[in-house]
């Protein structure tokens, strides 16, 4: 018999590399947080949690996800909406757009943030005249996170919407549904799984960004810290258990993330193969 | 509803998918449009229904013109090529569907819903199902869903693309039996996409044969079959042998046959065509004075089920013919591969390129033709 794959030792080693690296580089970092968070015993790390300042972390971290999140769902599902259903100019253009903020390192997003709303900045009289601060204030983190988040939802529709095509909602509307109403009911419910997988990454990253953040924040104590910028300072005063505790939140964050993301990965999969079927099915010829 | 297409003309970009196409449906009528792919059948059909705007050209229904009217105002009953069945949704709700979207004004109580739904399941026999999914159902079963769906919202005319393009042969026939009766029963004027030529000449009342953007030919299918108005439609309706000749003195030569053209003919090339089975085999040369038989050389024999083929190639000009016979004649005849036989052409039809060179690729017109 001829071997059809590589030979059994390579095939282990290769797996037992994969694990290896896997191990070094995210499972010991992990043990380590946990480990380091708790080495001076359970009380330190609780009094670290419930520390006003972490707690006011938490909170911004928080209210900057609520915010952010829900713009980048609203304004992914519009764009995605219109490149994959719409022919129009300018449509590749809207695509490299989109892909922008991944393309750009986020401590360039915060200084272009910087340069736009702060002291100096283009819009700084305007600013003044309003009364507002967007640089090292809330309003700045929040722009900072949404910028560099933006991508996630988007991203995450377009193929799948362009896998869907028009025909569900051209049935729609020729059996008289507004185009409001072929939105909500046909268009959004087909695509609901993968909303969900682009809000959790999209959430993942508005609460576990640094870079961006770190450089419109000012990192006021108590007002303009978030999560990951409490974790540095905590760590550069060498308070190591303190901020140890305050990052297990985030490596929290970070499992339950991953378990989300598989569950909806492992739905989806055994939706898509009924979908397969369906759609074999229905156009013998195209299934191929 | 009737349908009135008037002049329509749609292009993509650079590509014209239809070109100056007329068309009148009557009220209560079945029609097929026929056409090869890539002719543009189901790009009339969006036309009509109003997902597709055409560049030139306006479209009534009952006389009233609809060419600006939205999708939603026009109320067609659409059936797509693969159904588009919500595929989130059971098919008790992809049938209300086109019901529970109403404004709250025009919408119907729960209870009507209901009881439309139940009766169009009945309808289109699917009872029990009404809480399957669409990934749950056959392909033949999904069709029906579809057309149920279409039906809800009561349409002034049905358009159905490709209805039954999808399905293995047995399912085809057992629907087109079904729709047939449904037509009767509901009296709806009913327009459906088809490129299989027999479904539609045992489905339709009437015949739209379209090739490249245009009409070929309007009408019923024994006039589409036994007068085709050009060799297009002459060869899409079936197996068709080819032959090419002159015209002289008033007489059209294919070869060594020879036939009486009308009067008036102009001198030149001139093409016959002839079904196989109008091809008349025999042993010996035929009695009759015309020459109008030709020899030719068995070249093989198959058998399909009550018919046989025979592919034969003409011993003057070499050119490759088909004939079909009956069983029971073949038998008669006691021929084998590699005989000569003698073939007489009937029902020839003979044209000729038209004198009218507006259209691209010559037009051909029909000539009567006479022994
Ligand atoms: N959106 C489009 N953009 C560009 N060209 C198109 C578009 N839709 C259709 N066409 C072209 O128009 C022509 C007619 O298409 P249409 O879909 O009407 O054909 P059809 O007769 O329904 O064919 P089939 O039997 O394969 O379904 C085709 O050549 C097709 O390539
Ligand atoms: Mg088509």
């Amino acid at each position: 018999m001829k071997h059809v794959t590589e030979p059994a030792y390579v095939r282990w080693s290769l797996i037992a590399v994969a694990f290896l690296f896997l191990g070094l580089f995210l499972i010991l970092p992990l043990i380590a947080v946990f480990t380091e968070a708790f080495k001076q015993g359970a009380g330190v790390f609780l009094a670290a949690i419930a520390e006003p300042e972490t707690l006011s972390a938490v909170k911004l971290t928080l209210l900057v996800a609520a915010i952010s999140v829900p713009l980048n769902v609203t304004f992914g599902i519009a764009a995605a909406w219109a490149i994959a259903k719409f022919s129009f100019r300018g449509k590749n253009v809207l695509l490299t757009l989109i892909d922008l903020p991944f393309a750009v390192s986020p401590v360039i997003a915060g200084l272009i943030f910087v340069l736009l709303f702060g002291s100096q900045g283009v819009a700084a009289p305007w600013l003044a005249a309003l009364d507002l601060k967007i640089i090292f204030a809330v309003p700045g983190i929040v722009l900072a996170t949404t910028f560099v988040t933006f991508p996630f939802v988007a991203r995450e529709l377009i193929p799948v919407m362009e896998a869907q095509g028009k025909d569900e909602e051209e049935a729609a509307v020729s059996l008289g549904a507004s185009g409001w109403k072929t939105f909500w009911r046909v268009t959004l419910p087909n695509v609901k799984w993968g909303i969900l997988y682009g809000v959790i990454l999209c959430n993942a990253r508005a609460m576990g960004e640094f870079g961006a953040v770190s450089v419109v924040s000012g990192h006021i104590r108590g007002m303009t810290n978030t999560l990951p910028l409490h974790v540095e300072i905590l760590y550069n005063e060498y308070q190591f258990a303190a901020a140890f505790a305050v990052a297990t939140l985030l490596a929290v964050l970070a499992l339950v993330t991953l378990v989300l993301k598989s569950l909806i990965e492992w739905k989806t999969e055994r939706k898509s193969k009924a979908e397969e079927d369906y759609y074999f099915d229905a156009s013998g010829e195209k299934a191929g | 509803m009737s349908i009135e297409v008037v002049n329509i003309t749609k292009s993509y970009k650079n590509f014209t998918a239809l070109e100056n196409v007329n068309l009148h449906i009557p009220e209560g009528e079945l029609v097929a449009l026929l056409g090869p792919s890539g002719s543009g059948k189901t790009t009339l059909l969006r036309l009509i229904a109003g997902l597709e705007q055409a560049q030139q050209g306006s479209i009534l229904f009952n006389g009233e013109d609809n060419t600006n009217r939205d999708v939603r105002e026009r109320k067609v009953g659409f059936v797509f090529q693969h159904y588009a069945l919500f595929r989130h949704m059971n098919i008790f709700d992809n049938i209300a569907f086109g019901l529970t979207v109403r404004s709250r004004k025009t919408r119907p109580s729960k209870e009507e819903i209901r009881e439309k739904v139940h009766s169009l399941l009945r309808l289109v026999q699917l009872e029990g199902l009404a809480h399957r999914y669409p990934s749950q159902l056959s392909g033949g079963q999904r069709q029906r869903v579809a057309l149920a769906r279409a039906l809800a919202v009561e349409p002034k005319f049905l358009l159905l693309d490709e209805p039954f393009g999808a399905l293995d042969t047995k399912v085809r026939q057992e629907l087109r039996r079904w729709l047939r009766h449904l037509h009767g029963k509901l009296g709806l004027t009913i327009l459906f996409v088809t490129h299989d030529q027999e479904e539609a000449m045992e489905l339709a009342d009437r015949v739209v044969v379209m090739n490249e953007g245009r009409v070929e030919q309007v009408g019923s299918p024994e006039e589409i079959y036994l007068k085709p108005a050009n060799p297009f439609v002459y060869s899409f309706l079936g197996r068709v042998n080819l032959f090419r000749g002159r015209i002289q003195n008033g007489r059209i030569k294919l070869g060594e046959a020879e036939f009486t053209a009308e009067q008036g003919v102009s001198e030149g090339p001139a093409i016959g065509y002839m079904r196989p089975h109008d091809a008349e085999v025999s042993l010996h040369p035929p009695q009759s004075a015309a020459a109008t038989a030709v020899q030719a050389h068995i070249e093989r024999i198959t058998l399909l089920g009550p018919l046989v083929r025979l592919e034969l190639r003409r011993l003057d000009t070499k050119e490759v013919f088909e004939a079909e016979m009956g069983r029971q004649r073949f038998l008669e005849l006691l021929v084998e591969e590699g005989d000569v036989v003698y073939v007489t052409l009937n029902n020839l039809s003979i044209y000729v390129e038209s004198e009218l060179q507006s259209v691209p690729t010559p037009a051909l017109t029909p000539v009567h033709v006479t022994v």
